[in-house]
């Protein structure tokens, strides 16, 4: 059986510098995989192309064995991707409730019907969604008034909205609480792994990565420098001396107090 | 008898195009000096300044004045940069009072805002130097001319021609070689960076705006040794400057100079050349230009908008039971209105009607789906042609003539769409603008079809609608099922989906919306509606003319839904009827309307920017909160704040801003914000 994710040789170039170079892996089922680097590493053009926004120089991406590469990102959507923004993107003057809205009737592809209102479709599939997150409370409010981890949180119901295979998370947790953070990653490793998918995720703090990514992969200077579970890839000396740092801060920290909450030490 | 003109008389063709050149080059120069300056001032406060003709204009009539009080040659150049700097210093003026206050608005607003103040220039000029047309004096020692390939060149043109390259080369030492200079340019790529390095923005903003103004006023005052004054120049140099501008590349002033001459020389040949299509050449190339590259030749893609969409922002929803009743209601009283009404006021009901369908369309591409189009009035006249075509040339009765209309709209929205939708923001503006001007061109000179500047006449109606009340209830049975489709889309799925590719781009290509798909299909029922609107004005005047889609009834259109408010549902209708009903009354009432509405609108930009729907929505939520407090926990009580707006009147005004306000979300934020005052206490 083929991988959900499959992508082999990944490159692009902005005028002259190479920002990915040569990128492979693959994701499975219900897997959650962290990608980390260096600011500037390439890791938002990694995923910019994973989704279509960015069109690669060269390589190849495979969602479930079905060719993705130069497609746009809507018809990406459709083969089951769902994904959220490093800076968050929801339809500001709508309700929370009918930004889910929105996607159920994108994925059921009633979104050219003229006729019937809107608001009133999927209300219980939204709240269901809404509830995942625990934003029901908000379903009334406008968007625009969210506060940016409630923002995060009607993202990730958002992406959930199409039934997705694979779930592209571009710094999920960024501008989060310490304590939103955890609970917000706890969620989606929970939803993944009940419903089979792959989640695949950017971010910079390491407790995040550590606690709940079953595998992670290093990007440095548009290459990826290792690969594997974070136990071992912590212990990478070219990752260390890279992007964690030599201290090893986190690991004598996380034997003392488990779920301290704090953020590793984190190298730009 | 062989009349002697020197070397004139004999022309040949180079000769020709040698002479037409030139003129082209000459008029260049003056175009190039108000566009460098609109697009200067575009560059660092990102406001496109409609009143930039109206400063041009202005620096002529100054000019003129100037000129008569100082004689001599040192008096004539004199009073041509004293006529300038005058006219600079009311921009300084007008930027401190006015566009101070408004530059974090929409830039629509700051449009409509620069609108008003051309409104009221026009006015004032008429007010202040007469109607009619005055000629300047030729400039001292250049009042001759210089034979050049056997053909008289003004001498006056040569300096012009001089003056443009001069100017360019002044602008790059300005902007490259002086610390303010440098300063404006920093400005122009990050303006919030400017102000953190402790750099005066305020200043800096009023110093550019007063150079743009400059160099408008003086490319007004050059241009009175070569044509009469008059006060209808403003609106003919602003459309050519904007093209200039979009196809040069916004706040490029390399950009404008080429742009400029390309721009002259169109018209220059376009004349020689092309007589039949002279006036769609220079919208034609601009066209082209922004489907090819759709930030123009020396253009930066713009950064994405600050939308106006605000934490004020109320989610609409549709009217509940008891005000779709008021709403019928309200659809009866109009209905026996021809009981009550005379036929001039039954005549001026069914323009308002008509105006309200052109209206609440734009609002669907302008609110709805975020693109303001600056020339929606095409698919109105479009409408309007269609039915006539329709009624003269293909016999066909009344009603199958108005609904011919829509079809020959829907066709033009839907070419015009197509190339529109790639683009957004300002640039969408102009190219819906250029298409505009292309279709009135069309309208105007291909005389064979469309009879040209006299029209198509003889458009009678039937005979059960042919009396004013019979025509104004025929007009009603079009616009109300009209109005109640295009809320229908409004809340419908794909309305939701429109709203969507506004919010965001990112978002909504991300869920699988064709954003571009989305927007087309929206801009052809958009200009069906208004097209239903251009068809029933046909029989209405019973003639159509190219004016019908002018670049004043598509501004129009952009005041009336911005007039009513910008985030509301409901508030085009509105929007239309005091637009339209204030403008004739004061047509009727004063001789100088435009001042008037000019004042108005700015007003309404400063005072009311949520306009009067939007504001009324506004008013009923501090009140429905208040109420909330003093009634803790009375969910139903609040209910009745929809109707204590004050008499019948505010149960009316009562529903249309409750189609703006979400009921249950917002009271629930009311009753959430009480409950927290308490907690806090």
């Amino acid at each position: 059986m083929t991988r959900l994710l499959e992508v082999e040789n990944l490159s692009k170039s902005y005028a002259g510098v190479q920002a990915v170079k040569g990128v492979s892996f693959g994701l499975d089922r219900g897997e959650i995989l962290a990608l980390i680097g260096p600011n500037g590493a390439g890791k938002s053009t990694c995923f910019n192309m994973l989704n279509g926004q960015i069109r690669p120089d060269s390589g190849a991406i495979r969602i479930d064995g079905d060719p993705t590469l130069g497609l746009p990102p809507r018809a990406v959507w459709r083969k089951g991707v769902g994904r959220t923004f490093q800076i968050t993107a929801t339809f500001g003057s709508m309700t929370v409730r009918e930004n889910v809205q929105v996607a159920l009737l994108s994925h059921t592809k009633a979104l050219r019907r003229f006729w019937g209102y809107g608001g009133a479709a999927d209300i219980a599939e939204a709240d269901r969604l809404l509830a995942l997150v625990g934003m029901e409370i908000h379903a009334d409010r406008a968007a625009a008034e969210l506060a940016y981890g409630d923002l995060k949180r009607l993202e990730l119901a958002i992406a959930l909205a199409n039934e997705p295979k694979l779930l592209l998370m571009d710094e999920p947790t960024a501008g989060m609480a310490p304590k939103e953070r955890i609970e917000l990653m706890r969620l989606t490793a929970e939803i993944a792994r009940r419903e089979g998918i792959g989640v695949l995720f950017t971010e910079h703090d390491m407790d995040v990565v550590f606690e709940h990514a079953d595998r992670m992969m290093v990007l440095s200077r548009g290459v990826l420098i290792a690969e594997g579970p974070p136990t071992e890839v912590r212990r990478d000396p070219q990752v260390q001396a890279i992007y964690l740092g030599e201290g090893l801060v986190y690991d004598s920290r996380h034997q003392d107090a488990p779920a301290s909450g704090s953020t590793a030490q984190e190298a730009h | 008898m062989p009349i002697f003109l020197g070397p004139q008389s004999i022309v040949t063709p180079m000769q020709l195009v040698f002479v037409q050149f030139m003129t082209g080059l000459a008029s260049a120069a003056s175009l190039f000096l108000v566009a460098s300056g609109l697009s200067i001032i575009f560059g660092v406060t990102r406001i496109v300044n409609f009143a930039h003709g109206a400063f041009y204009m202005l620096g002529a009539y100054v000019a003129y004045t100037l000129t008569e009080q100082l004689s001599g040659a040192i008096g004539f150049w004199f009073a041509l940069l004293a006529a300038a700097v005058i006219v600079a210093a009311l921009g300084c003026l007008l930027e401190m009072v006015l566009l101070r206050r408004i530059y974090h608005a929409p830039e629509l607003f700051q449009l409509l805002a620069t609108f008003g103040v051309t409104l009221m220039v026009e006015d004032l000029v008429l007010l202040i130097w007469g109607p009619e047309d005055l000629v300047g004096p030729r400039a001292p020692g250049m009042s001759g001319a210089v034979v050049m390939f056997g053909k008289y060149i003004p001498t006056y043109d040569l300096f012009l021609i001089a003056l443009g390259p001069i100017v360019l080369v002044a602008l790059w030492l300005l902007f490259h070689r002086t610390r303010w200079g440098v300063l404006v340019r920093a400005a122009t790529h990050d303006r919030g960076m400017v102000a953190a390095l402790g750099i005066n923005q305020k200043w800096l903003f009023t110093g550019v705006f007063a150079l743009g103004v400059f160099l408008a006023a003086i490319g007004g005052a050059l241009q009175i040794p070569r044509d009469a004054v008059n006060h209808s120049m403003d609106l003919s140099i602003i459309v050519e400057a904007f093209v200039v501008v979009v196809i040069g590349g916004l706040g490029s002033t390399t950009g404008a100079f080429l742009a400029a001459i390309l721009v002259s020389e169109l018209n220059a040949f376009g004349i020689l050349v092309f007589p039949k299509i002279s006036l769609v050449l220079v919208f034609l190339v601009m066209a082209v230009v922004l489907v090819v590259r759709p930030w123009g030749f020396f253009g930066k893609p713009q950064p994405p908008q600050a939308t106006a969409v605000g934490n004020t922002v109320r989610p609409w929803r549709p009217l509940n039971r008891t005000e779709l009743t008021i709403a019928g209601g309200v659809v009866l009283v109009i209905a026996l209105l021809p009981f009550v009404l005379g036929n001039y006021a039954l005549t001026i009901g069914s323009e308002i009607l008509i105006f309200t369908l052109f209206a609440a369309s734009l609002h669907l591409l302008m609110t709805v789906g975020g693109l303001a189009s600056f020339g929606h009035a095409a698919y109105f006249g479009l409408g309007a042609y269609g039915a006539a075509f329709a009624a003269t040339a293909f016999g066909m009765p009344m009603v199958v003539a108005i609904l011919a209309g829509p079809v020959l709209a829907a066709f033009g929205a839907a070419i015009v769409g197509w190339f529109a939708v790639s683009l957004s923001g300002v640039y969408f503006a102009m190219l819906t603008l250029a298409f505009a001007q292309i279709v009135w061109s069309i309208a105007f000179q291909w005389v064979d079809v469309t009879g040209g500047d006299n029209g198509i006449l003889g458009i009678w109606p039937d005979a059960f609608a042919s009396s004013p009340s019979g025509f104004f209830w025929m007009t009603l049975a079009f616009a109300v099922p009209a109005l109640a489709l295009l809320q229908m889309v409004i809340f419908s799925p794909f309305g939701f989906a429109l709203r969507a590719t506004r919010d965001s781009e990112l978002r909504s290509e991300s869920i699988g919306i064709d954003r571009k798909r989305t927007q087309w299909v929206a801009f052809v029922v958009a200009g069906a509606v208004a097209g239903l609107g251009g068809a029933l004005f046909a029989f209405l005047k019973g003639s159509v003319f190219p004016d019908f889609m002018s670049i004043s009834v598509s501004i129009d259109g952009l005041v009336m839904v911005l007039l009513g408010g910008i985030e509301t549902v409901l508030g085009p209708i509105v929007g239309a009827i005091v637009f339209k009903a204030l403008s004739i009354w004061l047509i009727s009432q004063t001789d100088y309307s435009k001042l008037v509405l000019g004042l108005a609108i700015i007003a309404m930009v400063v005072a009311f920017p949520k306009g009067i729907v939007g504001t009324l929505a506004d008013w009923r939520a501090k009140f429905d909160a208040r109420r909330a407090r003093k009634l803790a926990g009375g969910v139903a009580t609040a209910a009745v704040a929809a109707t204590v707006l004050g008499g019948v009147v505010g149960t009316a005004t009562g529903t249309l801003t409750d189609a703006a306000a979400t009921d249950t979300s917002h009271r629930n934020v009311a009753h959430r914000n009480a409950s927290h005052q308490e907690i806090d206490r």
